[in-house]
């Protein structure tokens, strides 16, 4: 399904990234191709949000390229940048809403900031409603961040994100530090908005099962819930990336992941219930 | 063997690299007038009440130590001279400039600082704002304003303050007050009482944003920024003090 021939809408090539001598990616290559859902898996301080953010261009590698919708991402300028972050939508680990905005505001942000959104006045305000709905947060715009829970504010945050309907979408952490169930409604809400607005989505966490939940299930917009995915149609286009210490020790699909002999990689895989 | 020095160099480097982009923003659009109006009062008006009760106190102790040494001299008339040149040339703009340091580069690195280390700053970056453009240029430039006429503000609670008790304690009337006050100044000293809140205004609001915006180790880095904000805001303010008054005594001369 990969499709070589196929450009990839976001591309590393032998990425270094290091902090004042300690190294955060090393020699990191892979492709996401439209469509494609990459579920990145690895301990703390692995260089998963890292990678995130060398992806937004918000960090800078040492050497090594990215290309994010065929543009090479480490030879623009700030300025130059904003105009692929408009077509990328971050979910930040810790939400990263802005405590002097109410929620609105918030979400409105990128519609308002963003210059080659051009989203009219008139219409903000709409879009900003819809997209609280879409996280089921509708009656929250007036509210600020510290008003809210934490699995409420994540949500907020996913809306923020997803508002200007980026074609590429990156969630780092989304269920870290929620309880299973707000997590698992978190999860819902990432499945739906990849297979309603058919993004290409980098998930970074650390908990294997909500790397099956995107591989294995999918949104039925019928029934408004999710349903396993028919065997091959959604599992085939999850590929599973697992980084140690920066580098890519793995990456494949899920039957790979679980019958792998590795024993850091096989740290992270619960066998499919 | 130049390593130790690596740190400082490359920090002194940021530093004014940060200058150059606020400075350089002020020109450029967008232009966030908004948040401009809102830091100008969380700054200014916010201080006034801070720096009004400092002006006042230090006039009025400026006229007490100054009216004894002039007594020696049998020049207690002079007293009005004597606070109002040490209020417009020295007391006003660094008494203010230290108030505002200690309440705004504080709040300003605290604030930057919690931003940058709940990713506030990289959200911004990623939904299309310069983080510079956003919260550097917009405190700069509300600092520049308002220190100034804050210093203008303190100078004359100041002397207010001085004539409190130049008509309480020294016996002096009022006119002969007033008209040695008003006397005492010439243009070298109104121009380096504006000229110094300026300059401290510009340092103030960049060390505040540049301890801020380098924060990191979570809320105990923001602590530590807010107290690095502070003094460094603090000794700079008074070193650059020392270096303004050498060129308006030089000119003079």
């Amino acid at each position: 399904m990969g499709g070589a021939s196929r450009q990839p809408v976001l591309r590393f090539e032998h990425v270094h990234v290091s902090f004042e001598g300690d190294v955060a990616l090393q020699d990191l290559s892979f492709d996401a191709f439209e469509g494609e859902t990459r579920v990145i898996l690895g301990a703390a301080g692995s260089g998963k949000t890292v990678l995130l953010k060398t992806a937004l261009g918000l960090v800078k590698p040492d050497s090594g390229k990215v290309y994010a919708f065929g543009e090479d991402l480490t030879v623009m300028q700030e300025q130059e940048l904003f105009h692929i972050r408009s077509k990328i939508g971050m979910l930040f680990q810790e939400s990263a809403l802005f405590d002097s905005l109410n929620i609105e505001e918030n979400v409105a942000y990128p519609l308002v900031n963003q210059k080659s959104i051009q989203c009219p006045a008139d219409q903000v305000h709409s879009r900003v409603q819809q997209a609280l709905e879409f996280v089921e947060l509708g009656g929250t715009l007036e509210k600020f961040p510290s008003e809210l829970s934490g699995g409420m504010r994540r949500r907020a945050a996913i809306a923020r994100a997803v508002v200007t309907e980026p074609p590429l979408t990156l969630y780092d952490s989304p269920t870290a530090g929620l309880d299973p169930i707000t997590a698992h409604t978190i999860m819902a809400l990432l499945i739906k908005e990849r297979d309603v607005s058919q993004t290409t989505t980098l998930v970074v966490t650390h908990r294997y099962q909500d790397g099956n939940l995107m591989a294995n299930f999918r949104y039925n917009s019928k029934q408004g819930s999710l349903e396993p995915a028919r065997d091959g149609a959604r599992g085939a286009r999850t590929t599973f990336m697992v980084l140690r210490e920066g580098r890519l020790v793995f990456e494949g699909d899920q039957d790979r992941l679980e019958t792998t002999t590795d024993p850091y990689v096989s740290k992270f895989v619960k066998p499919r219930e | 063997m130049l390593d130790p020095l690596k740190k400082p160099v490359n920090e002194v480097q940021d530093f004014f690299l940060l200058t150059g982009r606020a400075l350089r923003n002020i020109f450029r659009r967008p232009h966030y007038w908004d948040d401009v109006s809102l830091q100008m009062d969380t700054i200014g008006v916010g201080s006034l009440g801070i720096v009004a009760i400092t002006g006042f106190f230090s006039g009025a102790v400026m006229a007490l130590q100054m009216s004894r040494a002039l007594a020696q001299y049998g020049q207690v008339g002079k007293t009005g001279t004597l606070v109002s040149l040490t209020l417009a040339r020295e007391l006003g703009p660094v008494l203010t400039a230290l108030m505002v340091a200690g309440r705004n580069a504080s709040g300003i690195a605290s604030e930057l600082g919690s931003m940058k280390v709940t990713e506030q700053i990289d959200a911004m970056r990623a939904l299309g704002t310069d983080p510079v453009q956003k919260l550097v240029t917009p405190r700069l430039i509300a600092i520049s304003v308002m220190l100034p006429i804050l210093t203008v503000i303190a100078d004359f609670v100041g002397m207010f303050g001085g004539f409190i008790i130049a008509d309480l304690y020294l016996s002096l009337s009022p006119k002969q007050y007033w008209t040695t006050v008003w006397q005492a100044l010439v243009w070298n000293d109104v121009a380096q009482g504006l000229l110094k809140p300026l300059v401290f205004a510009v340092v103030i609001a960049l060390i505040g944003c540049y301890y801020g915006l380098r924060t990191t180790g979570g809320t105990q880095g923001v602590g530590r920024s807010t107290t690095q904000a502070v003094v460094a805001a603090t000794v700079l303010v008074f070193i650059l003090d020392l270096m303004i008054t050498k060129i308006f005594v030089w000119q003079a001369s």
